[in-house]
This record gives C-alpha cells, structure tokens and sequence, in this order.
C-alpha cells in the first residue's frame, strides 16, 4: 500500500483535469509541498476526465464561462494538446435557428469567431451530412479537441519540476479532520496528512468527500450516454484523430465528433439518470471505471434514430459497428454553474468541482489565485459555492433541479428562464395577499417573488403604448406590459414592493464598528440610525458587492443585501470578522417591504404616528416606527428614485404590515409592484448598477462611475487599489445607452435582453479595448423614458454623451446613442422625486 | 437456408470485483451490468452466418431485464426472439432444459421448426456445462460440444472443434444441438442499423411450462483475495537488472 | 463405490485425471476407473497410474464403434459401468471431453450433475461448514447417500455450495483445484476388458475427421513452462515486439489476455483465461496486464507470477509474487538490454 508525506501544505484530492490544472497553478504561484492523491492510478484514475469527449465549444452564453474556457483553450494551446477541429452548431427548427442568431451575437460580444451557414455549406464541411435535415448551422472555426489525460500528465510534471508536488495515486480518503472550524488533517488509505489546506477536486465523488467534513458540494452525479460507431469509411479514409468539424445537433441534445475512423454519438436527450455518489462502484467493481456505467440502450435508442437522419450514410453502414457504449458519468448542479471557493461551512477546505473539460485549465487557474491572492483574475462570482442557501444544499433540491436542467444542456434558455421545480420553498409572508393579487411568481435564491401583478392588468390601458408592447415571443417572454405599467403608476402615485428575498445579517460586538469600517469602502463610523450605501471590494479593489448598512445601535450594524449574493456577502463578512464581533444571520427573522412613490410619505404618515416628515425623516436614516400595533424599522432609502421607505418587520408580521399598507394606501393609488420594476425599470432610468450585472470582481469603482471624491481615512480592502486606480484612468466606462430604432429587417421590433454585443454602428468591433469586449449588462424598458435603455463598459473614446454605436441582437444590428457617461440618471437627474422636491 | 434457434442467457458482468446479493443466493449485477457469455456471442455470430437468409431466433429464460440480451443480439443479425420469464436462479440445468424443449417443440408444432439449435459451451455464471446435452435429449437430437465453427451442407451440419489431437469435424444430421465454445468466429458488434431492426424485432414472451425443480444451490461466498505478498523488485526500466536477478534465482535462466 | 472417468495424456495418465482420482479417494469409497481411450491406444502406463492413485478396478474398452470419439457412445458406456457397478458416484475432470460425457450420462440417468467442484463430502459430515443453514432438499436426505459440493461459478470468481442428492451422484473437478496425491495403499488396478454394444442414435455425432495442428493452437500455451503475457498495456497491435522479443528470450510463449484477442490484436489461441487456455507454467510475466478474473481463472496455477504494470495495485501485480512497476514498453526493452548483457 503507498504511503502519503505526514504533513502538507496543501492536499489536493483528485487527478482529473481540475486536481492536476490545480497542482501546477498551486505551485507555479509559489505554493510548495502540495500532495495530490487519488484513489484510481496515474494517468486515468477513473473519473470522469478519463472518457470525456474532450471537445470545446468556446461560445457561452456566460461571460464567466466564456473567459473560462477562452484561458482554458489558451493553456491547452500551450501544451500542445489542442487540435482545432471547427464545430457546426445545426438547427432543424425555426426557433433554433433563431437560437444560434443569439448566439451568433454572444460569440462576437466575447469576440469569437462564428458564422452563419446554410445547409448547403454545413454540407460542404461535413459532407456526410444531410442537409435536407437541417435549416442551417452556425459554424465556430476556433472550435477544437483536447488530450485532457495528456494535459493532466504535463500539469503534474511541471507541478514536479518545481518541486512542489509529491502524487499519492492508489490512497483513498477514509476521513477529515476539522479542528474549530478549520481542517487540519486528511486521512487516507496511505496515512495521515496534517495540512493547511484541502481541495477537493473530485468530481463525482466531491459530495462524498465534503461530508465527512461536514460540508457540503452540492452536485449530483449524472449520466450522459455516448457510443463510438466506427469505422466508418469517409472517416477512415483520411488519417489523423480529426478532419471534420463537430457537429452538435442542438434541437435532438446531441452530438457528432469524429475520432479517427470512428463517429462518436453523445446525447443529453435522454431521461436523467441521476445517482448519488455514496452509489458509485468502486474501481473494482467497476467493469471498465467507475464513471463508465454499463450502457443502458432503450434509454439512447430514439437518439439513435436522430443521429442517423443527419447522417444517414455514415451511421447507417452496416459495416460501421457500435464498439464502444457507456453510461458515463459527470458532475451536474443545482443552477449550471460550478462548484468552487472555499466552504462556508469548513475553513481551509476548498471545493473545485462540477467542470467540464473546456472550463479545466482555466478554473484551476482561477482557484489557486483566488487561493494564493485571496481573489481570482477572471471573476467566479457565479460559481462561487458560498451561494448556496441551506435548501439549495439539499438532496431533493439538487435531483429536482438537475432533473430538470439535464435536458436543457442544449436548449434554448431564455435569460429570465424559470426553473418548475422545486418551487415554493421560500414564501414571504404576505404570499397568500399576494396571490390573491394575480402575482406572477419568479424565484430568487427559493423565494417566491412578485414579478408584476396580473391584477394590475387595467394599468396598461390607461397608460397605452407607453408601456412598450413588445412584438417578438421571444423578447416578451417571461415579460408583461404589467411591469412597465406598474412602473408608471408608481411614478404617479405610489407602489409597494415585497423584498422579503433581501439578505440580513448583524454585525454585532465591541469590534462591530471596527469590522465593518474594515469591510466597506464608504465611512462606517457614523451616528445610530444612519444608513449607509456602499461598495464592497476586494483587495484589488474589484466588487465583491455593494449594499447598505444600518447603524442600528453602537455596536450593531446590520446589513442588507441582495437575495441571490447574500450568501457569498454572508461569508465575505463573516471571514473578516477580528475578535471582539461576530456576524449573526436574521434573513429568515425579518421581512422587508419597500413603499415608494410621490404619494409614500402621505400613505405611511396615515399608519403612524411617528415623524415621517421630510425634515423629521432625512434620507439616509432609518429608526423604529409603530405602524399600528407592530414595530417596524423604517429606512429611508430607494432603489427606485422615488421618495420613500424601505420597511422591515418581523416576518411574522409581514402579512399584517402589508395588509395594513395596502389598505391605507388605496385611497393614496397605491398599487402593489412586482419585482419587474424594482430589479429593471426602475433602476436602469436611475443608472443604479446591480451586483452579478453591472458590478463583479474584475470591475473597479472608476469603472463604474461609482468613486467618490474623498477616500476615507481609515484602513479599508481595497483602499490601496482604490489610491492606485485614481493615478491611471480607467480603461472602460459604464454608460447608459438608449436604443435608436428597434425595426429588424424583418419588420418586427426587437428588445433586446442583455449580454449582447456593442459594435461600431457599421458592426465592427470597438477599438481599444485591449481584449475585453463590450456587451449589455443590463437591458430594460425605461418607460418613463420611453425608452430601451442598455447599460455596457465602454472603452473611453465610446463613452461620450452623444456616441453612436449599435447592438447586435440576434445578429442584426440597432442603432444605439450613449445617453450617460457615469452614474448620472436617465431619469430625474437630480434626484429630485428622493429628495422630495418633486 | 437454415433455420437457427440461438439458447444465451443473462449473467452478471464479472471483469471487476464480485458482489453478491443480500441473500447471499445471487450474484449483483448492478454496478458492472448485464451481458452474454463470449461463447454465446460466438453462437450467435455462428447462427447469423449459418441462417443464410433463414430464420435467426435467439431465446433466453431469464428475468425480465433479459430482454436487454435479446435486443443486443437482435441488433447483430438475430430475426426474432423468445423470452420465457422467470429467475434463471430458481431452475437446474434440467429444468433450463425442459423450457427450452417445449419452445422448441411448440414452434415446430407452429410450423415453424429449427434445423439447428445453438447454445454456449457453459454459461458464464454457473459453468453448468450441460443445458445443450439435456436439452439434445430432450429433444431427441444428436448433440456435439465445444464447437467452433458450423457450416451447413444440405440436412448436415459440419461442425469444428478442438479435440486433444487436433481440430476434429463432426459431420451431424440435422436437426441437431451444438454448444459453442468462443475462437472460431468474431462476434460483431452491432451497427446502428442493426439497433434500429433490434428494436422492432418481434419477442414472443412464453411463461415456464411447470415449475421449476431448482438448482440445488445452497449458497454462494465470493473467497477472499490472496494475501498480498508482492515484492517490488523497483520501478521502470531501472528494475530491469532486479528482474534478470530473479529469474536466476527461480533457475529460470542457466 | 466412485467410478472415475480419465484420460490420456502423453501415453500416461492426464494431470487432470490424477487430480481427479486423488479427488474420488478423499470421498472415502473404493475407486474404480474408466478409460477414455480408443481400443487399441496403449493403456499400460495409465493403468499403472492408476494404481498409484489407489485404483481397484480399470475398465478398458473394446469394440470397433468407438475408434472414433463419439460423446454419446461413451456415455453409454460408463452408463453401463455404472449400472453394472452400483457406483454412488460418477467423477472426471473438467476437460471438455469429460465434461461432455458426464453430461450426456447425467441426462440419459435424469440426475444432476455439478461442475467444476473443488470439494464434496457426503451430507451430513459437512452441512455445519456451510454456515448451519444448509437448506436440505427432500429427496436424498433420507437416503445418506447425497454430496454436498463446493463448486466454482463465475470463472472462478465465486463458490457455490450445493447438493447432489441423487443416485449416482455426478461431478466434474475444477482444474488444479486438487494436488494429485499418490494413494498410500496402491490399488490392484485390476483390468476389466467391456465390449458394449453401441446403440446407432449414439453414433449420429462422431467425430468424422481429425487435423492434426500445425503450430497455432492453445496446446502449446498449456504445456509451456514460461509464459510471457500481455494485455491492453501493450497499447496496440504493434505493441507486442517486446514481449515477442521476451518469450523467445526466454524459451517460452506469448499469452494474452481477454481484451487483446477481442480487439483483434492477437490471435485466440493465445488467450490465457477462463475462455482461453488455463496455464501452468513455471514462470508467468504478465505484461500490462490488469488480472481480471477471468484472466486470473487462467494463470492461477502458475508456479511463479512476476507481474509488469504501471499500477501497482493492479490486482494482477498484487496477486502476484513479484512485479515491476512501470511501463512495460520502457521496462522490456531494458530487461531484453540486460539479458543481452548477461550473454
């Protein structure tokens, strides 16, 4: 039996491509004495590296991806294990067609070459294909195949040649040792480690792993069947591994790769078969290895079918023989994205799971900066699996949402696309009132939240046109004419909103002040009851958020913050915290409702008798109110750039505050307002930016308009980055852009959704942007505009009030005008309605 | 034209460690799948190529998963199949037999008769070494074992094996039984094709005819590995002169 | 009384049946014999094996009917010799001829037989070893005269336990899984001369021709004393000039493994395993072979296993008595390098 070092810096369990990408980028950032050890042997121990498809489509619909898989490609180059192949995205349907437009504009918003094929020239690529099938393709040149088991042997020989690794292949993991909090040990067949610091790089086999440590890396291990036809003779007529382009087959969630003079046939069309990883035989047991399952044929038979009407004549050779067939199987997650970043639940221990072989390279790159440095280059917000609410942790949730999403591998996925099942697991406490009001329910992080109210409906007769109907299914999907309305009639008399999602959290004790003035970039030493907006940054001085805080008390500050990043915000804090404070979570004891609009103050003055004044109320301030017999925090703040409040109460008497609201406010019109206008309309006329949108890691305060004259005094993350960025000007700006003419050459408008492309108005690319690229962070009506507004990072020379540049959507472009240069708004320039001049 | 009836069953894959069932009584199949032995997969191969044009049935007495057999061996040629329904762990040799005969009999009733019937040598998880021979009698038909190679020359069959003095051929009248042993063909895998025709090849599913008598089986234990006594002699190329040592040491260098 | 059915290898006794003879003595009855030999084949020095095994009575067979080996007409024979016996038991080894023969007798007398047997003790003597729980079958308890037999399923791979409860009991003996013992008494080994009378539906499947081999086939795998071996390590069909190179070396021949033959990188003569040849050399070098056990059931027997893999806890290197870790296609040429050396 081997034997393992006794101590370690770092252990790294796992050999696939993330664990052996990881022990190179580890030491090649100057971490030494890192083991890695597997329990299958070197160079294919079994996982699912071992019998993927390796090929590597570069366009996403993900930045993060895309970035991901761009530096993986570049790492794979550099090893010599890439060889380009071209791929061909084909369409059978209308719709997808349509579909590969989109991404056809994806591809250049992140500058990857693509075009679009008929079927006669997808025919002239792969002349065995048949062009009656399909309506046309999208072609990548740039895509190409990968030797991952290659790549992993050279990750780990450089990784020893700096001295920094010693491999343990054939040791099990039998255990963890947590000490306070902290991993200290790994135990293994070989023996014990005593380390710093423990990856898990283990795929399939990750959940196992973090349990016994108590954590959790919430994936499941899913089957993807694929079978190797072969040989087959057009293939074999021509030597070497590939010389036909990968054909994806998008609308039967398959795909065609040669491999030599065999056909490789993969699917995602199948029914999910998902597993558990405590369920994966062991390599003994295994007939070929552990992730190679024995094929199950009913369930790839009418995929089959589909793959032989494209190709009917290389698949349907009688000579050509299925030799090759399994049920292999890969990491699937709750929402798509990987696993990665340290646990919120055990320090020390880190999670790099559920990739795919194209995103490898690129994200044990990212994890070890972000290991090493405390922040990656390219920014993981998505994947950073702190995100997770307990419930997104569990089981059930996992196999609904794999379930689910297993067969949208290659769908058509709107961006507000919303997931059926499991559903009502967070319900705020007015839910029921809500329901009543024909609430059309979107889900953020499991709560159940408003997006517009279909008893709002006769809104959108009195405001007409005004409300921007939009013509195409596709841009009007997940969309209503409601929102905009709702939107207008907030403007004219008041709305009232339900943000139970937000997330709240207190930083309490002697060390509170101390903590938070360490955490925020904007002054945290400031009287009880004022309220704070501000960024978070990382050392670099990227966001790692932006929120506000309340001074509740001298020794208690609580934050609040968006739903769907309050978790990552949760760990940020609570890993930052000196003695003498602690962060204590109260999402689930408050609830939140936002009243707003020129008639708010009128409406909660009639439930109170508190001062709720303009002059008796400042902005900026909250303090506890009676409204009736509750008590409730009031805060006067807006995301909306109306006058008023937001309100949190506890959630058992959220229902009743609500209730009480909306019947005092009837006489004042105020109408309930669904999360459509908050997270969109309303913001994106008031040029507010967004976390996950507008702001992330690799995005700075200049950046983004969002610096403030005076840095404060006190030590803060990110103040060096912040004094060294005023020196250099920024090389993007985020503008607010409006769209010209919406007419496409089809006669229909078009609105655009966000991530599309910013081109010159002749469709070329900008110029100095130094390899980023310019696309939509947010789109969205500004109805009080009448307009679409679009907000992108621009190169400098673009970001001029007056500019005119295009968007490219769906492959067509559309004029657009820069409309704003900083965080200037579209709408109410001077803030005047917050104010209470309006 | 020869009208060939193919005999295989569904065993456990055992090319990795073995598992048993919680009972104790079967062999877990769950984690490795399912497959035919490779002389069943050469019988079929054999029958593909023997039928020239004729019918291709293949039979199997298993669980209902078993159809899964049916199917992979439909996909490579086979015509039709006969599923008959039951837990191959509750019938003997005999019994298998007994099934298989009143098909066989049934079918020839049908009109429908077989010139030849083919099975594996032994299946691959009991290793019984009998089923073809019980079944031979029960049919009355001459029976021969261990073959290779079949070919047809009118009503006689021209089978090949190896005999302890060298390839023997047995020229037998047919209807006859003929168990293989793997070697004398190339079992093919399927095509997509072939899959496509597997999937709507015709099944005739049949129950046992009586209930089975059993197999005797008491139980079954999986033996422990042997102790690992391995010693290293070293690693690459660099243990080359370790290993040379040791084969003087074993005398098998003079 | 056990009635034993051998063969002939060589002009002597075959291992096999030797095993099989030790085998019927630890039955504690008296053992007699049948020869599977054509009439006139010299039987001189497998009747004097047998005697060493304790053998009291060898039957000979004469007649022109079976000059050509025909299954059935043997069957009839021992049928005969059973009958004329009253032997309990009826034993062979697991060679495919008597393999054959013992099936055709089992269904012509309707009762079981077990195959591949390693040990068998009449009931009630060893029920408690099957863990007490035994489940009894009704016939045959009563009669005393049931064995119960330990018998390899699954290539090998697993044991079963089961009952022969009929008269006479019939079972073959797993290779190798008995060291033939000679008997402390020598039998008499008494010849007994049978001319049966065969019936012609016994004669519809006779071997009609023989070829003798020319090179190519297991037999020469199964007699060699080294064995040089090779799986899918070796990578592809022009992976195989080492271990070529290695065998002819060292005097011995190329097996392969299951995985190769299927591939069509080697022939299927050269297949070591459970539906290969069953070796038994003084000296196995499994290259890059993994040691499944359907290999394993192959080249258990093997005298010495010096195992070649680049996993050194590949089950084939840990069964092993010695192995090199490492790739093959590096290690052989530097073994070859170093014999060279040696001279």
């Amino acid at each position: 039996m081997a034997t393992v070092p006794a101590t370690a810096k770092c252990v790294v369990i796992g050999a696939g491509i993330v664990g052996n990408g990881l022990v190179y980028h580890l030491a090649n950032l100057g971490w030494r004495d890192i083991v890695q050890i597997d329990k299958g042997p070197l160079p294919n121990p079994g996982g699912s590296t071992g019998h993927a498809s390796n090929f590597i489509f570069p366009v996403d619909h993900s930045r993060e991806i895309a970035d991901i898989t761009a530096d993986s490609v570049k790492q794979y180059q550099e090893m010599g294990v890439f060889t380009q192949s071209g791929g061909i995205e084909v369409a059978r349907t209308e719709e997808r067609m349509e579909e590969l437009r989109r991404r056809m504009s994806s591809a250049k918003a992140w500058s990857i070459p693509a075009e679009l094929l008929t079927p006669e020239q997808v025919q002239e690529k792969v002349p065995f294909l048949d062009k009656d099938v399909i309506l046309g393709g999208c072609y990548f040149p740039t895509v190409g195949v990968v030797d991952s088991l290659r790549a992993g042997t050279i990750f780990r020989e450089r990784a020893q040649e700096l001295g920094a690794l010693t491999l343990a292949p054939n040791v099990e993991v039998t255990g963890m040792v947590v000490t306070d909090g902290r991993i200290t040990a790994v135990e293994t067949t070989g023996g014990s480690i005593a380390c710093e610091y423990v990856v898990i790089a283990a795929g399939v086999w990750s959940p196992k792993l973090a349990k016994m440590a108590g954590a959790h890396i919430p994936l499941t291990p899913a089957v993807h069947q694929m079978i190797s036809v072969g040989p087959c003779e057009q293939l074999a007529a021509i030597p070497g591994e590939i010389s036909f382009p990968i054909v994806r087959d998008m609308d039967t969630f398959c795909y065609e790769r040669q491999h030599g003079s065999d056909m490789e046939v993969g699917s995602y069309a199948h029914r999910p078969i998902l597993m558990d990883a405590e369920d994966i035989p062991s390599i003994e047991q295994s007939k070929l290895s552990p992730t190679e399952l024995p094929f199950t044929s009913d369930d790839f038979d009418p995929q089959l079918e589909q793959a032989l009407e494209l190709m009917p004549e290389l698949l349907g050779d009688e000579r050509a023989e299925i030799r090759y067939a399994i049920n292999g199987l890969l990491s699937l997650t709750p929402d798509g994205f990987p696993l990665l970043g340290e646990t919120p639940e055990v320090k020390g221990l880190w999670s790099a799971a559920a990739v795919w072989i194209k995103e490898g390279p690129g994200t044990s790159r990212a994890v070890a900066e972000w290991m090493v440095h405390g922040n990656p280059e390219i920014d993981l917000g998505h994947s950073d699996i702190a995100r997770f609410y307990p419930h997104q942790r569990t089981r059930a949730h996992i196999r609904a949402r794999t379930s689910e999403s297993f067969n949208k591998t290659y769908g058509i996925i709107h961006p507000s696309e919303q997931y059926s099942s499991s559903r009502n697991i967070r319900l705020a406490p007015m839910h029921a009132s809500e329901k009543e009001l024909g609430a059309v329910f979107f889900e953020t992080a499991g709560w159940e939240r408003p997006h517009w109210y279909e008893s709002n409906a006769a809104l959108v007769e009195k405001f007409g046109d005004v409300c921007m109907p939009r013509e195409h299914e596709w841009d009007a999907r997940w969309w209503s004419q409601i929102i905009n309305a709702e939107h207008l009639q907030m403007r004219e008399t008041a709305g009232l909103v339900d943000l139970s999602a937000f997330c709240i959290f207190d930083i309490i004790g002697p060390a509170a002040l101390e903590a938070v003035q360490r955490i925020i970039v904007a002054q945290a030493d400031v009287k009880i009851g004022r309220v704070i907006y501000t960024p978070v940054l990382d050392e670099r001085g990227g966001f790692r958020s932006d929120l506000t805080v309340m001074r509740v008390a001298h020794d208690r500050f609580r934050v609040v913050t968006g739903g769907a990043h309050g978790m990552a915000d949760l760990k940020w804090f609570a890993d930052r915290m000196p003695a003498g404070a602690v962060v204590v979570d109260l999402t689930s004891a408050y609830t939140t409702i936002g009243v707003w609009g020129p008639n708010a103050r009128a409406i909660l003055a009639s439930v109170t008798r508190d001062d709720v004044s303009r002059e008796g109320f400042p902005f900026a301030t909250c303090r506890d109110i009676e409204v009736g017999n509750l008590s409730v925090t009031a805060s006067r703040i807006s995301y909306v750039g109306e006058y008023g409040w937001e309100l949190y109460t506890p959630i058992e008497n959220g229902a009743a505050l609500w209730a009480a609201l909306l019947e005092a406010g009837a006489e004042h019109g105020l109408i309930p307002v669904g999360i459509g206008v908050y997270g969109t309309t309303g913001r994106i006329e008031k040029g507010y930016r967004a976390y996950g949108y507008e702001l992330d890691t690799e995005r700075t305060l200049a950046e983004a308009g969002m610096q403030r004259p005076k840095i404060k005094e006190q030590d803060f993350i990110g103040k060096e980055a912040i004094i060294a960025q005023v020196a250099q000007p920024p090389t993007s700006v985020l503008c607010s852009l409006t769209v010209d003419d919406h007419m496409s050459k089809s006669g229909v408008k078009r609105y655009m959704l966000g991530g599309e492309p910013i081109m010159t108005r002749e469709g070329g690319e900008l110029a100095g942007t130094h390899g980023w690229h310019p696309y939509v962070t947010t789109a969205g009506s500004a109805p009080s505009l009448g307009k679409h507004v679009l907000m992108a990072y621009l190169p400098p020379e673009y970001a001029v009030v007056g500019q005119e540049l295009a968007v490219c959507y769906m492959d067509e472009l559309y004029p657009v005008t820069v409309a704003a240069n900083d965080a200037t708004p579209l709408f109410d320039p001077e803030n005047d309605r917050v104010k209470g001049n309006a | 034209m020869t009208d060939v009836l193919v005999c295989i069953k569904r065993v456990p894959e055992a090319t990795g460690e073995v598992t048993l069932t919680p009972d104790g009584l079967g062999i877990d199949g769950s984690h490795a799948g399912y497959t035919v032995s490779p002389n069943e997969e050469c019988a079929v191969e054999l029958a593909v190529q023997v039928a020239d044009g004729g019918r291709c049935t293949v039979l199997t007495l298993g669980p209902a998963g078993a159809v899964d057999q049916l199917r992979a061996a439909l996909a490579v040629g086979m015509t039709d199949g006969i599923h008959i329904e039951g837990d191959s762990d509750a019938f003997s040799p005999a019994d298998v037999a007994r099934e298989v005969a009143a098909a066989v009999r049934a079918r020839g009733e049908a009109g429908s008769a077989y010139d030849l019937v083919l099975l594996g040598n032994d299946a691959a998880d009991t290793g019984d070494f009998q089923v073809g021979v019980r079944l031979a009698y029960a049919l009355g038909y001459p029976v021969v074992t261990g073959i290779q190679t079949v070919s047809v020359e009118g009503s006689t069959a021209i089978l090949t094996g190896e005999g302890p003095d060298g390839s023997e051929t047995y020229r037998v009248a047919l209807p006859a039984v003929v168990t293989v042993l793997e070697g004398g063909v190339e079992p093919r895998y399927p095509s997509v094709m072939g899959r496509m025709k597997a999937k709507k090849a015709p099944i005739e599913t049949l129950a046992p005819t009586t209930v089975p008598v059993g197999s005797g089986r008491l139980a079954l234990e999986v033996p422990p590995p042997p102790p690992n006594q391995v010693r290293i002699l070293g690693e690459g190329a660099a243990a080359a002169p370790a290993f040379v040592a040791t084969l003087a040491e074993l005398g098998v260098l003079r | 009384m056990i009635l034993v059915l051998v063969e002939i290898d060589d002009g002597a006794l075959a291992l096999v049946s030797q095993e099989a003879l030790t085998f019927a003595r630890g039955l504690g009855e008296p053992v007699e014999a049948v020869v599977l030999a054509a009439p006139g084949t010299d039987t001189s020095a497998a009747v004097a094996d047998c005697a060493v095994q304790g053998v009291a009575r060898v039957h000979l067979v004469d007649g022109p009917d079976l000059i050509s080996y025909a299954a059935a007409a043997w069957a009839s024979v021992v049928a005969g010799v059973l009958a004329e016996t009253g032997a309990s038991t009826l034993v062979a080894s697991g060679s495919g001829r008597a393999s054959e023969i013992l099936a055709h007798v089992a269904a012509r007398l309707d009762v079981p037989m077990a195959a591949n047997a390693l040990e068998a003790s009449p009931v009630g003597e060893s029920t408690e070893a099957v863990g007490g729980q035994a489940r009894m079958p009704d016939q045959g308890s009563d009669t005393g005269t049931g064995l119960l037999v330990r018998r390899q399923v699954l290539g090998g791979a697993v044991v079963e336990s089961t009952l022969l409860a009929a008269v006479p009991a019939i079972l073959t003996v797993a290779g190798h899984a008995v060291e033939p013992v000679a008997a402390p008494v020598a039998g008499a080994a008494s010849v007994v001369t049978v001319t049966p009378r065969i019936e012609p539906d016994d004669l519809r499947a006779q071997v009609a021709s023989v070829t003798p081999r020319s090179g190519g086939d297991g037999a020469s795998l199964t007699k060699a004393k080294v064995v040089v071996g090779a799986g899918r390590g070796a990578g592809g069909p022009d992976g195989f000039g080492g271990v070529d190179a290695l065998a002819a070396k060292l005097g011995g021949v190329v097996g392969v493994s299951r995985v190769v033959t299927s591939l069509g990188w080697r022939p299927h003569h050269e297949q070591v395993g459970q539906t290969g040849s069953r070796i038994n050399p003084d000296l196995y070098v499994p290259c890059g072979i993994s040691g499944a056990i359907q290999h394993w059931a192959g080249c258990s027997s093997s005298k010495t296993i010096i195992a070649i893999n680049t996993d050194a806890e590949a089950p084939m290197v840990t069964k092993a008595a010695y192995a090199i870790v490492g790739d093959m296609h590096e290690v052989i040429p530097a073994i070859l390098a170093a014999l060279d050396k040696r001279g």
